[in-house]
Parts: structure tokens; sequence; C-alpha cells
């Protein structure tokens, strides 16, 4: 038995990760790469749309449209309308700033480790249970999200909703100069 | 959507019974649909530009388009093939690849939104929308994932891609301003437009688009009206859901975008032959996808009657009549009303609609709440008219000392 044949369905997915996770990939290393601010935040576009891709490839459909919704619909379109206001010199190629390369990469590094070996750590080989999910619970996850995030998850849920407000506000009174 | 390799793990799940097992049948008939709805799109929306310049000629008692076909129906054909053999101009100062990129990205979503609409079957005595098509059943609807909602607003807020780089791309400096306009105005008005579309999710209790329509089939209040979104959100979302969704495709009275007399042609001014045709077209079906969006969310969508003949035609004929009354409406707003300001629009958009969705949200909730525990409705309902009035009263107040303040300031 290959490595991809452990279930039928297995097989479809496998080779659907595969072809986003070297989309998403080679996404990424562009978006590092580029010098223009707006190709830059193209490339972000893909990988994120990437990451949705992937999402909707582990049934969380609900997880999957958010990221679309927030980070592409909403988040992407502000830093273009950043850049469109502000440095957007029309005609010529906005060249990145490079002097941050060596502590970036340091930074990049350092999460990847630290993120490899939290995972590692806590999963080790165990198989996580995906397929032996009940269909119900399958069909229901927007509903199951709700119910944690307004029943169990409930006070962190207010206490992330006003720093936000605080951040918001905070930002306010930053900007206006009155 | 619904992870479709997954399918035939998940039998007895909710969404389109189609693909509860996957084999080459079902394939097919997803091609099928998916060819239907391509050519109907893009037949409709040719005769969508048709029937706007028709109309609007005779709104403003002028004859149109007359010449290509009976009526002038062919003048779309003719314009689209005078379009492909236009030169194609590609500015010197442009972002090449991006300049090219932008009119599929305005072209894509609009074709993608009509995935989650549905646009037939019967929906009465308990059918479901179900139709059978080559032996199988089927809804009348491209896709039903279960946050059909969901992608309608993720698809929205991706349009705007296609009009800002579009703009940024031509290397001049009207397109520029157009599309700062139109970014910055998609952006406003997409929370009124999720907030109004939240308030029917709340009433229906479901975020896909099908069940939304199955549950808004049934009998309404008094048993006598229609058990539609717009009744049971008691109209106030509709009107917003409206007024948004005009300013999300840019058309009167909020076309800032490309006002002609102050930016040219907005953001596609640079572009020229089927390029510019391209924006044209997705702009058109952005008009019909956002008519069937209303349609679904707050007109039932395809279910009403049947009388004679198969019940799921009866649905299709529903809804393209549904569809008709909003296509006309777009129009009569173009030639009836003056475009509105930029000042206008952003005090529309930031001061009257996100705080009346949002208050609104808020009062269909506390009546969910007091049927959920067996309140009052109307006292519950009264107590919430009389907070949303008292924190409008307010948040008027506070807007109009900001206003003075400044005013003040702008003096010294």
């Amino acid at each position: 038995m290959s490595i991809l044949a452990v279930t039928e369905v297995l097989v479809a997915q496998n080779i659907a990760f595969a072809i986003i996770a070297v989309g998403v990939v080679v996404a990424g290393v562009r978006l590092v790469t580029t010098e223009n601010v707006v190709h830059a935040a193209l490339w972000l576009v893909v990988v994120l749309a990437g990451i949705a891709g992937l999402y909707i490839l582990l049934a969380a459909e609900f997880t999957a449209i958010v990221q679309v919704l927030v980070y592409i619909g909403a988040i992407v379109v502000l830093f273009l309308f950043g850049i469109m206001l502000t440095r957007a010199r029309l005609g010529e190629g906005e060249t990145v700033n490079k002097k941050m390369r060596a502590p970036a990469l340091v930074i990049a590094v350092a999460m990847f480790a630290l993120m490899a070996y939290s995972l590692w750590g806590y999963f080790g080989s165990t198989e996580l249970e995906v397929m032996g999910r009940s269909t119900a619970e399958l069909g229901q996850t927007t509903a199951q999200v709700a119910d944690t995030l307004f029943l169990t998850y409930l006070i962190p849920f207010e206490v992330v909703s006003v720093l936000l407000l605080a951040a918001l506000t905070g930002a306010i009174v930053l900007a206006r100069r009155d | 959507m619904s992870a479709p390799f997954a399918g035939s793990l998940l039998v007895g799940q909710t969404g389109d019974p189609l693909l509860f097992s996957v084999d080459a049948v079902a394939v097919g008939i997803v091609i099928l649909k998916v060819l239907v709805i391509f050519a109907l799109l893009l037949v409709a929306t040719m005769f969508m530009v048709w029937f706007e310049r028709k109309l609007i000629s005779d709104m403003q008692n002028r004859i149109g388009p007359n010449l290509a076909g009976p009526f002038g129906i062919l003048q779309t054909l003719a314009d689209g093939i005078k379009f492909f053999f236009k030169e194609d101009v590609i500015p010197d100062k442009s972002q090449r690849k991006v300049f090219i990129l932008a009119p599929y990205l305005a072209f894509v979503p609009a074709f993608l939104l009509f995935a989650v609409v549905p646009f037939g079957g019967d929906f009465n005595g308990g059918n479901d929308g179900m139709v059978t098509i080559f032996g199988r059943d089927t809804y009348l609807q491209l896709a039903d994932p279960p946050i059909g909602v969901l992608f309608i607003l993720a698809m929205s807020s991706l349009a705007v891609y296609g009009a800002m780089l579009a703009g940024w791309s031509s290397g001049s400096k009207y397109p520029l301003l157009g599309s700062v306009r139109a970014s910055a105005q998609m952006v406003s008005y997409e929370a009124a437009l999720g907030l109004s579309a939240a308030a029917v999710v709340l009433v229906t209790g479901t975020l896909s688009t099908h069940s939304m329509v199955t549950s808004q089939a049934g009998d309404g209040p008094w048993g006598v009206l229609p058990n539609w979104g717009i009744l049971l959100t008691l109209g106030v979302p509709f009107v917003i859901f409206v007024i948004a969704g005009t300013a999300e495709l840019n058309r009167p009275p909020f076309d800032l975008v490309e006002a002609e007399q102050e930016l040219v042609g907005g953001f596609h001014t640079e572009y020229s032959s089927i390029r510019f045709a391209l924006f044209f077209l997705a702009e058109f079906m952005n008009t019909i996808t956002m008519s069937a969006i209303f349609v679904t969310l707050f007109l039932g969508g395809p279910s009403g009657p049947a009388f004679f003949g198969p019940g799921w035609m009866w649905g299709v004929i529903w809804f393209l009549a549904k569809v008709f009354i909003f296509l006309f409406m777009f129009v009569w707003f173009r030639a009836t009303l003056p475009r509105m300001r930029y000042d206008q629009l952003m005090d529309l958009g930031w001061k009257v609609l996100i705080p009346l969705a949002l208050g609104w949200f808020l009062v269909l909730a506390s009546l969910e709440v007091a049927d959920a525990r067996q309140w009052n409705r109307w006292v519950v309902g009264a107590i919430a008219a009389v907070v949303l009035v008292g924190g409008a009263a307010l948040l008027r107040k506070s807007v109009r000392s900001g206003a003075a303040l400044r005013a003040e300031e702008v003096l010294d």
C-alpha cells in the first residue's frame, strides 16, 4: 500500500493537498522575494486562498469561508488601500525595504521551530480521528463553532471583543489630531 | 463546496442529495449544471444590457437601440463582436501583469456568486425543491454549501479587487482616483450588507441558501401572507440590503466610481477592446446576481404556487418574475435618481445604514429570545423599539456635536 492510499477518500484528498500545498509554498516564496509591494500583497492573497482550500479539504467550510471573508476580503483590501493612498508612485515598480531581511529570517525560523516543536510534542505520531467522527458532527460544524464560542468560551470571546474595541478606539485617538 | 470526495462517507448529511454518493452520473450532472448556468447567465447579461438601454430610452422619451434584430435585441451581440475587433491598448505606464489580470478578477466573482443561488424547483407540499435529472434527485442550484450566505458575502467582498487593481495598474490619475473611491465605497457598504443579511439568517435559522428558501416556502404570518424574509424581518433589513447592494454594485445613484464629469470613466478609463467589455459584462452580470440574491434572501427565491405542468417549471418562472422586479428597479434608479455626493455617500453608509442594521438586528434577536422564553412578544418588541429610538437619538446628538466641533475648529 502506497503512502497515499490509506483509504479511498484519502487518495483524492492527499493529491489535492499536495497540489494546494505546493501552490501555497511557491506563492509564499514569491511573496517575500518580489520587488513590488502590490505584487507582494497579491501573492499574499494566493497564500491565504490556498489555506482556505486546505480548510475545505478538512471539511471545515466555516473556517475556510471566514478566512476568505476576513483575510482576503477585508485585511488585504485594507493593505492595498493603504499602499494606494500613501506610496503608490504610479508607473514604477515600488521597491521593498530589504534592511530587515536578517531579523525577519531569524524570527521566521524561530516561529517555524516553535510551532513544529509544539505540534510534534502534542500530537507526536497519534492519528487524528477525523474520519471517525459521526456524520451529524461533520454536517453541523458551523453550529458547533457557534456553540463552543458562545457557551464554553464566552468569557474569553467577550474579553477579545473588548480588547479589539480598545484597539479601535486607540487607533482613532492616535490618528486624530484634535 | 461540501468536500466532494468525502461525499461517499457522509450519507445522511445535509445539502444536495446528488453528492451523497459520487459517481460518473453525478459528476456529469454537475458539469451539465455548470454549463447551463454559464450559458444562461451570459445570455441573461446580454438581455440585461439591451433591457437597460431600451427601458432608459423609454423613460427619457427616446427610441434607443432599434436596428439590430427585432426591437434592437441583437444590439448587445453586435457591440460584443465589435469589441473583439477593436485594438487592444495596454498603456506604457501600466503594471502589465496586474492590468491584464484585473478584468478577470472583476468577472469571476460575478459568476461564482450565482453558484449558490437556487433558481428553480418545486417547493410546494414538502417537495423541498427536489428535481430528478437522469434518475438522480438534486436541487436546481449548482452548489448548496452549509455556509451559502457567507459565501455570498465573501464573493461580493472579492469583487472589490477588480476595480481596485484595475485603477492602480493603469498608471494614470483618473483611474486611481476612481478605484480609491470604489474600494472605499465597497468596504463601507459591506458591513451594512452583512448585518442585514444576518437578520435573515437569524429569522430563518440557517446559512444555507437552499434551506433558506425552504423555510420561506411555508405559510407565513396569519396564514395568508407568504413566509418571506422581507416580512419576517419586518422590512427594514430588506431596504438596507437593497441600498447597500446598489452601492456594492456601484450603480446609480452610487456610481461615483465612474462619475463621468469628474473622472472620465473611473477605474476602467484606460481599458479598451475586450478587456473593457469584460468590466462591462461583470457589472451587468453582478446586477443580475445581486437581484437573484435579493430574491433568495427576502422574497422566498423560487418558491410559489404551481398551477399546471411540472412543479419545477413554476419554480423557475417565479424566480425569473421576482428577479425581473429588481432588474426593473435598478434601471429605474438609474433613470430617476441623481448621483450622491461623496460625503453624503459615506454619511449614509456609516452613520445611518450600519447603526440601523445593527440596531434592527438586536431588535429581531430580542424577539427571538422572547419567543424562546415565552415572554410577551409585544412588550419585548415595544421595549426594544424604545431602546432603538433612544440609541438613534444619542447617535444623532453625538454626530451633530462632532460636526459642530469641527466647524468651530475650521473657523478658528
